[in-house]
């Protein structure tokens, strides 16, 4: 029997919803290949993080409690968590899309020689081999990987995999891994922090969200895009082309390489729909594309669509919405 | 301090979707009219390098591209940009490297040029969009590692302050070196452009050529662990309903009624 391991990140003692995603896609295919799914809970308060995550399909966890993991640092996460991987010996290794499936899940599968997948999207088993499928080329391909050596890591992208729920009459062991942090692993000093906000509701959980581009022309129209998202409670999302142009700042760029959301509403405003852009969108719900380029890919992903110039639209949209909203 | 830079040579991203084929023989991108060029993320950790160089004079920038000949493009870019040196290296039969390959021979470079203090490369590249070079160098060169990085700048003691994204903003760390910094997008790291007295200038420059003998890699340690068993073109589902009207206010008023019928809103 193989052992599916899974990186269970503890935020104020809660997992975290990268956990919660990875927990269950690890849940889903140790059931098709019948694994073991092993939960390695690295934090600082993980008491009841370790029970959530049998509960939540583990069979069993491995945690590694350490104050100095309050908060994570890329260097403090990496050693404590070769240690669980060690004290686990997985055949497969499981993360979500948080900063540690970026950094730290590399660095462990060089580590250990696995053949390491990103941004997984998909997970399927073919003869004992897991299938991964994962988008390339900013989302004009998608590529199917197996591994070609007898361990692996895949990091999962966020918002892919369908959170797991917890059974409360699930039960497992709880193995303590003794951890310190070893001299010469030091953790990156903050010296300052920025927070930038979007008018009160974060991008990436935000339910409803306006995004502009490139065919917005400039900074001025996103004011008006910032007034439609705040009658619909939502936030402003924009393009790679239009962060990069200066427009509007980079935190609010929606896509592969900015943020990865999965609203109810997605209204795209003078977006043509680049792949990149499309593959940070492939969540959403209803995807409303507001475009006077009648060939604008952007069409081929909406759910509803105006075939106009977004100026003779979004006056009389706002009024509509605001009209159908106060009733 | 002596910053190395890895650059990546790419299919050209900008190519439209509808143009975007695969040859199924191979696995491969048909490449068609579309040029190669350099990543965009190697462009913006190139920009980082540059800036911290200005701000630190003494500082050594040396560009590495793993690619064949026609790789020369972009180092010579990089030459025309004034990094100090570049290093293009490349073997028969490199055609699929694998990111553990690719970190094992940045991280001989390295070794070769005299070591590096500062290793900056794209958060990823706009081709295999893997993510997986920086972190793994950093293991090879037992360096800390940042990924997400926007700018770098000289700290205390052997150390750089790095401003990062994080949770919708930005943190600014501080770190020993050596280091692995990854570098994403932002407006103060766009690639400048080269003077033209410069590019004249860089195309008789040095371009360093290393094989894997003279790195000593054994092609055996290269062999990639993963199989792409198939590259396909989704299909985008193309079943939008398109809301008519004869002005932009009956649109939109077509708009908002279809968004309440499905209750959206």
């Amino acid at each position: 029997m193989a052992t599916i391991a899974v990186y269970c990140r503890v935020d104020s003692g809660s997992l975290s919803r990268a956990a919660l995603e990875a927990l269950g896609a690890g849940r889903r295919l140790a059931d098709k290949r019948g694994d073991r799914v092993v939960a390695l809970v690295v934090g600082a308060d993980v008491t009841g993080a370790a029970a959530t995550a049998v509960q939540c399909g583990a069979d069993a966890a491995y945690v590694v409690e350490n104050p100095i993991l309050a908060e994570y640092d890329g260097e403090l996460c990496l050693s404590a968590l070769r240690t669980a991987v060690d004290a686990a010996a997985p055949d497969v290794l499981l993360f979500g899309g948080d900063l540690a499936g970026r950094e730290v899940a590399p660095r462990v599968g060089y580590q250990i020689g696995a053949a390491v997948v990103t941004e997984a999207v998909d997970l399927q088993v073919d003869g004992g081999d897991v299938v991964i499928t994962r988008p390339v080329y900013g989302g004009k391909a998608m590529a199917v990987y197996s591994a070609a050596s007898p361990k692996q890591v895949i990091v999962l992208r966020a918002k892919t995999q369908e959170p797991a729920a917890p059974d409360a009459g699930r039960s497992g062991e709880v193995h303590k891994v003794d951890w310190d942090a070893p001299a010469g692993v030091v953790a990156a000093k903050i010296v300052e922090r920025i927070q930038e906000t979007l008018g009160g509701v974060k991008l990436s959980d935000a339910r409803v969200i306006v995004a502009g581009g490139r065919g917005l022309g400039g900074p001025e129209p996103f004011r008006e895009l910032e007034e439609l998202a705040q009658l619909l409670g939502g936030a402003v999302g924009a393009t790679r082309a239009a962060c990069d142009a200066g427009w509007v700042p980079p935190h609010m760029q929606v896509g592969q390489t900015g943020a990865i959301v999965a609203p109810d509403l997605y209204i795209a405003i003078g977006i043509s729909g680049a792949s990149q852009h499309l593959a940070g969108i492939t969540g959403a719900k209803t995807v409303v594309a507001i475009n006077k380029d009648p060939e604008a890919p952007i069409f081929r992903r909406a759910t509803l669509g105006v075939v106009a110039d977004y100026k003779a639209v979004l006056p009389a949209l706002k009024q509509e919405l605001a009209a159908l909203l106060s009733r | 301090m002596q910053i190395l830079v890895g650059i990546k040579q790419i299919l050209d991203p900008e190519i439209p979707a509808s143009e975007f084929k695969v040859d199924p023989a191979t696995n491969k991108p048909v490449p068609g009219r579309a040029k190669f060029v350099m990543d965009s993320y190697s462009e913006y950790a190139l920009e980082v390098a540059l800036q911290f160089k200005e701000k630190n004079p003494g500082t050594k920038i040396v560009a590495v591209c793993v690619g064949d000949k026609p790789a020369d493009e972009v180092l010579r870019k990089a030459l025309a940009l004034q990094v100090d040196e570049v290093v293009r290296v490349w073997e028969d039969g490199w055609d699929d490297l694998d990111a553990h390959a690719l970190a094992q021979i940045l991280g001989r470079v390295a070794e070769r040029i005299g070591g590096a203090d500062l290793a900056l490369v794209g958060r990823q590249s706009g081709d295999a969009e893997r993510g997986l070079v920086g972190p793994m160098l950093a293991e090879e060169l037992k360096a800390a590692c940042i990924t997400l990085a926007t700018r770098v700048e000289a700290g205390g003691d052997n150390q750089i302050t790095v401003r990062r994204e994080a949770g919708g903003g930005f943190v600014k760390v501080e770190i020993r070196l050596p280091a692995v910094v990854t570098v994403t997008n932002d407006d103060s790291n766009v690639l400048r452009l080269p003077k033209v007295k410069d590019i004249m200038m860089a195309s008789r420059k040095p371009i360093t050529v290393l094989r894997a003998a003279d790195l000593g890699l054994d092609p055996g340690a290269l062999a990639p662990r993963l199989r792409l068993r198939s590259l396909f073109v989704p299909e985008l589902a193309g079943d939008c309903e398109l809301v008519e009207g004869e002005s932009g206010s009956e649109q939109a008023a077509g708009l908002a009624r279809r968004l309440r019928e499905l209750k959206v809103v």
